[in-house]
């Protein structure tokens, strides 16, 4: 894989640094089939320092998640070597089955087919609350 | 299917809706007791609560209508392993309404998704409790005839009492509220509370230790449990359980107008020799409890028939 060009695939641009790898794993790139490209501590005009993933496939990787962990991380899409979309990440409303309830006294510890459902509810913050018990969900 | 399952998914047009609705029922209960006639009230208590629930039945009959149920989950198809989302369905199948009680928190919401029929929370592990809070918000207006510009303490373990933290939510809705927060260091409001409802909302409020300094300045007293097991020692127990327990003594420092609640059951925070001053309103408070659920079982059964 050449990481500095891909024909068909994803780049996920201007992640923090250092938020790489959790990206990676919440993601589940680790099952992808396709050549990956991390890159950490890139340099930024506008961060200083960021991470980059390259995801060399046509795969659209969970929005979501990627709103969830770096709010303003941006998406790339690339066909045919061409850019056809960018798209900076905002936090999602809602996350469904990305992380779990901590609180062992939450419905969702003993039903398991129960969907883990987070709400924003401070966005200035980054609070995200169980839908369920209203605990707070550790970024 | 809507249902009350915290005390904000109800806008405050709503709860003072309830409150003239429960007044009218307190001043003409004939008028309501066949309003319920031919409809049936599930109680699901997978913990037992013995006063929601008989609150619960209780209201349900002077409405004129029925209600099935059980008491416990070693009563209920829990034991078998079935989950609060199937027994939501099957039991929307018998009954018109559901009052469900359970352990875990979120449970009523899980049962309020799954359910064709409204479901009333009736208190969800440490959670919610939402028609304690109903109960409490008549209390007060029957005792003060409004809340606006009252000083509202509240007094114990304010760390883990949920009847404390919606309480302060739906009472923050209303204007000029002044909150004083006695509790020990150790139970002390969180900070999340303090945060998203008091400050968010520029609400004044005092946090102090001691009971005695403040309680000349209060118009309502919500007092509630001080449990020993809360504490990480004995000792600090042993030293402050006294300070947070209202005798006459205490009660003398105070306005001639107080109200003294307590969501009950009470061990010892209240000497019994409080009871019988005028002051003393807890057991006037469980009566209203029934009123208000009566008002809000009318009003998710006329809300279900639309």
């Amino acid at each position: 894989m050449n990481i500095d060009s891909i024909t068909n695939g994803v780049v996920i641009d201007h992640i923090t640094a250092g938020n790489a790898m959790r990206l990676y794993h919440l993601l589940g790139i680790d099952s992808f089939d396709c050549s990956v490209a991390i890159i950490k501590n890139a340099s930024s005009k506008k961060l200083g320092k960021k991470d980059i993933i390259k995801i060399d496939g046509e795969i659209i990787p969970d929005i979501d998640i990627i709103g969830y962990v770096d709010p303003g991380a941006t998406v790339n899409i690339i066909k045919d070597g061409k850019l056809i979309s960018k798209r900076t990440i905002d936090m999602p409303e809602m996350l469904t089955n990305v992380i779990k309830c901590k609180n062992p006294r939450c419905i969702t510890s003993v039903e398991q087919e129960l969907d883990h459902v987070f709400k924003l509810t401070d966005r200035a913050k980054k609070v995200y609350r169980c839908l369920y018990c209203e605990t707070k969900a550790d970024l | 299917m809507r249902g009350l399952i915290d005390i904000t998914d109800f806008s405050v047009e709503e709860i003072d809706s309830l409150i003239d609705v429960a007044n009218d029922i307190i001043d003409n209960p004939k008028k309501y007791s066949e309003k319920c006639k031919g409809k049936k009230l599930a109680t699901l208590f997978f913990e037992p609560s013995t006063r929601t629930r008989l609150s619960f039945e209780a209201a349900m009959y002077e409405l004129g209508g029925n209600v099935i149920g059980f008491s416990e989950a070693s009563s209920s198809s829990s034991t078998k392993g079935e989950s609060v989302a199937d027994t939501a369905k099957v039991i929307s199948c018998y009954a018109d309404i559901i009052a469900m009680r359970h352990p875990k928190e979120g449970s009523a919401y899980v049962a309020m998704k799954n359910a064709t029929i409204p479901v009333i929370n009736a208190g969800d592990g440490g959670h919610c409790h939402p028609t304690q809070t109903l109960a409490d918000l008549l209390t007060i207006y029957r005792e003060k005839g409004s809340f606006d510009n009252l000083t509202v303490g509240l007094c114990g373990d304010l760390k883990f009492g949920r009847t404390v933290h919606s309480l302060i939510g739906a009472l923050s809705r209303y204007s000029g509220i002044k909150f004083v927060l006695i509790s020990p260091e150790e139970l002390k409001l969180p900070s999340y509370v303090k945060n998203d409802v008091l400050k968010k909302n520029n609400l004044p409020y005092i946090q102090t230790t001691s009971l005695e300094d403040v309680i000349g300045e209060l118009d309502v007293l919500y007092m509630t449990r001080v449990q020993r097991e809360r504490f990480f020692n004995e000792e600090d127990y042993l030293r402050l359980k006294d300070s947070y327990i209202l005798d006459l003594k205490k009660l003398s420092l105070a306005k001639d107008n107080l109200s003294v609640m307590h969501p009950l059951p009470r061990v010892n925070e209240i000497s019994v020799a409080v009871d019988n001053d005028p002051r003393a309103c807890y057991f006037k408070q469980v009566l209203y409890g029934k009123y208000m659920r009566m008002a809000l079982i009318l009003k998710l059964l006329e809300e279900a028939e639309k």
